[in-house]
């Protein structure tokens, strides 16, 4: 059984125009997107800003209610949780955040930014907090001392970590990274996707790792989507994805990347013009734009997300693959 | 002096004057940029790139900032001597600079095709309203924008990042530089877009002949587009070599140690998926607690007590490759180490 089951989501945001706030149509940040995750693994989300990665991640974690369509995380279908099941998903389903400074407190010392945790869900009574705070510190490559110090003291990295040490500190199976080491120096981040690596081994934890970096996305996780325009057009394990994937987007996503290393020579896709707009996404295909395999079909009929090697769970939405 | 180096950046030092007293956010740095080449610039963040390049633009926030050291030969002259008016002729028009966040270097009350026309008055005086503007109607064309003659009409936000970084091209570019400072053009863009504005400057600086300083944090987008790299460190230039040499046989510890942290997106990459990256151990210094010597040497794997007590000089380690270390000089010929 997957941890967790995405049928047919969509998140809609209303855009009001004028004085009178008249609707004025859409913002399609999530549109129909169907996937499972499988427990113990993680699940990449990848794509340009703004085609829905965040809003996903959020709808994932109920911080988002759903337009349509469902989310089950263990059979239970979150958007119709009681307020009490609805506590116990919060204690099971954790997020990261880039920037830890936007979701820390920085009123609070790292030792307050901790027990809150605690404190709301009851589950230890005070004595004991200052030692699980102390292990927990550990498990994320942080200092005792740095307890009673306040998140503007902490360099970027360090802060990350911070962040992580709350999204884990009540032992939970899912962990929804959104961008988590994007605004780090290489140094930094690979340190920081190291800790994630290891907890997840130690905790057995389940990871949505979402980023536009396709390096690092394709360093930790097992399966990656590919979004375009609110939909996901890929989805493929990792070296698959690499190796042979099959949608235009994601050869041109790929192709854009550049190698630290001045000897691979490599096929560049410019891709020509900007993205469209995800308030007015084109007819057909959201990619026919700028697509240069792109034949009549494609701009009439929009293509479905279809399973092509079953074997590699390799799912892609493009016509040329029937 | 070698007649293929337009510009020569010798022992150029930085202070601030901070609350915290006198930092040296950049030390004895020493560059050269030779005729129709881009140079890369690269290391992490607050390691003195923006600061050296703002050095050359004299453009270092007054009074606090002060170059304390050093000189900077652009046509056999001293930038660093020349008068504030002497030096207005020579910024954005000899030299250009772009930025990561044009947002910043654009005025948001005047149309794009205004500030253009800035660009041309203030540099080229003799021409009238009608040359100005079909310049600028070729100099937007150049930089690949489709409707040229609407654009001007438009306000900085009504163009995407993407537009927005090709505008300032166009408008650095309008005075035919000698030079392009590109300061992380491409950093707050996304990845398609990046592979459009780079591939845009490698070819204005072939079209237009120029020579390009490209600072990034990315060893990626040095490794695609640099002819040569200067990788710096803490204030202070580590090692420095043309591209293909920079990457096949990295020299300086701190080079090597970034390198090797990146994850690989090719397969016969070093890194494994889903397994523990090497790291460099440690953090950067702050620019008030400077380690004595060698400025990386807390975080180096292979230091010696030289490294505490003096500070590693550049020494060419071959035709086309310099580094700062102790370890690599005292092994002249030798890198047997790794
Ligand atoms: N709360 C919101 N209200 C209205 N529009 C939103 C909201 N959150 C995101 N959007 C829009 O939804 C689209 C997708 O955004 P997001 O999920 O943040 O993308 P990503 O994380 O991939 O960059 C964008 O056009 C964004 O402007
Ligand atoms: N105006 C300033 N006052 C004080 N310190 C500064 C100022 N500008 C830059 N610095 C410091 O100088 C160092 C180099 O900065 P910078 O050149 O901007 O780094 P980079 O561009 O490589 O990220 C940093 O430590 C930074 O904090
Ligand atoms: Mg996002
Ligand atoms: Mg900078």
């Amino acid at each position: 059984m997957p941890i967790l089951e995405v049928n047919n989501l969509k998140k809609y945001f209303p855009v009001y125009k004028g004085v009178f706030l008249r609707p004025k149509g859409f913002v399609y940040a999530v549109d129909d997107v169907s996937f499972t995750v499988k427990r113990g693994e993680t699940l990449g989300l990848v794509g340009e800003s703004g085609c829905g990665k965040t809003t996903l991640g959020r709808c994932l974690t109920a911080l988002y209610d759903k337009t349509d369509g469902n989310v089950h995380f263990c059979d239970q279908d979150i958007f119709s949780l009681s307020p009490k099941e609805l506590k116990t998903f919060r204690l099971r389903v954790q997020m990261i955040f880039q920037d830890p400074f936007e979701s820390l407190d920085a009123r609070q010392t790292v030792k307050e930014i901790l027990e809150e945790k605690y404190l709301i869900h009851k589950k230890h009574n005070r004595i004991n907090i200052d030692d699980e705070i102390a292990v927990l510190l550990e498990k994320v490559g942080l200092l005792n001392a740095d307890m009673s110090k306040y998140p503007h003291e902490f360099s970027g990295g360090q802060r990350q970590r911070v962040g992580i040490a709350r999204a884990i500190s009540l032992n939970p199976e899912l962990i929804v990274c959104d961008e988590p080491v994007s605004a780090l120096d290489v140094s930094v981040q690979s340190k920081i996707l190291n800790l994630l690596l290891k907890l997840q081994e130690e905790m057995k934890l389940t990871y949505v790792f979402i980023s536009h970096d396709l390096a690092v996305v394709k360093h930790i996780s097992d399966r990656i989507a590919v979004m375009y325009l609110g939909k996901i057009v890929e989805l493929a394990d990792a070296d698959s994805l690499y190796d042979k994937h099959l949608h235009p987007y994601t050869e041109a996503l790929l192709s854009a990347i550049p190698i630290p290393d001045p000897e691979t020579k490599k096929e560049r896709i410019i891709l020509k013009g900007e993205i469209p707009s995800i308030q007015n996404p084109p007819k057909g295909c959201r990619f026919h734009t700028r697509c240069r395999y792109s034949t009549d079909i494609c701009r009439k009929e929009e293509p479905v997300l279809l399973i092509n090697n079953r074997e590699k769970e390799h799912y892609v939405a493009c016509h040329q693959y029937g | 002096m070698d007649d293929q180096v337009l510009l020569n950046v010798k022992d150029v030092s930085v202070a601030f004057n901070t609350e915290a007293g006198k930092v040296h956010a950049v030390d004895h740095v020493r560059f050269e940029l030779k005729k129709g080449i881009i140079l890369g610039l690269v290391g992490e963040s607050g390691c003195g790139k923006s600061v050296t390049a703002l050095s050359v633009m004299r453009l270092l926030p007054k009074p606090s900032g002060q170059i304390i050291n050093g000189s900077i030969i652009f046509n056999n002259e001293n930038i660093l001597n020349f008068s504030p008016e002497k030096m207005t002729r020579i910024r954005g028009k000899k030299i250009s600079m772009i930025f990561q966040e044009p947002m910043t270097a654009l005025n948001p009350v005047h149309s794009i095709g205004k500030q253009i026309k800035e660009v041309y008055t203030l540099h080229f005086s003799e021409m009238n309203l009608k040359q100005i503007k079909q310049a600028s109607v070729e100099m937007l064309a150049k930089v690949e924008i489709a409707d040229p003659e609407k654009v001007l009409k438009l306000y900085p936000h009504q163009l995407s990042g993407g537009m927005r970084q090709r505008v300032m091209i166009a408008m650095a570019l309008a005075s035919r530089p000698e030079i392009l400072i590109a300061d992380e053009p491409t950093t707050a863009l996304d990845v398609t877009v990046q592979a459009q504005i780079l591939s845009l400057i490698k070819e204005l600086q072939n079209s237009f002949s120029m020579s390009v300083i490209l600072i990034t944090h990315d060893l990626g987008v040095i490794a695609e587009n640099c002819d040569e790299a200067v990788v710096m460190y803490a204030g202070r230039v580590v090692e420095k070599a043309c591209v293909k040499e920079l990457f096949k046989n990295p020299l300086h510890p701190y080079t090597k140690g970034l390198l090797n942290s990146i994850p690989s997106l090719e397969r016969k990459g070093k890194s494994k998926r889903k397994t523990q990256l090497p790291t460099i151990k440690g953090q950067v210094p702050s620019l008030e607690n400077m380690p004595k010597g060698c400025r990386f040497n807390p975080r180096c794997p292979v230091k010696t007590a030289i490294c505490e007590s003096h500070v590693p000089h550049e020494q060419k380690y071959s035709l086309n490759h310099s580094v700062a270390c102790h370890f690599v000089n005292n092994r002249e010929g030798n890198n047997a180490y790794s």
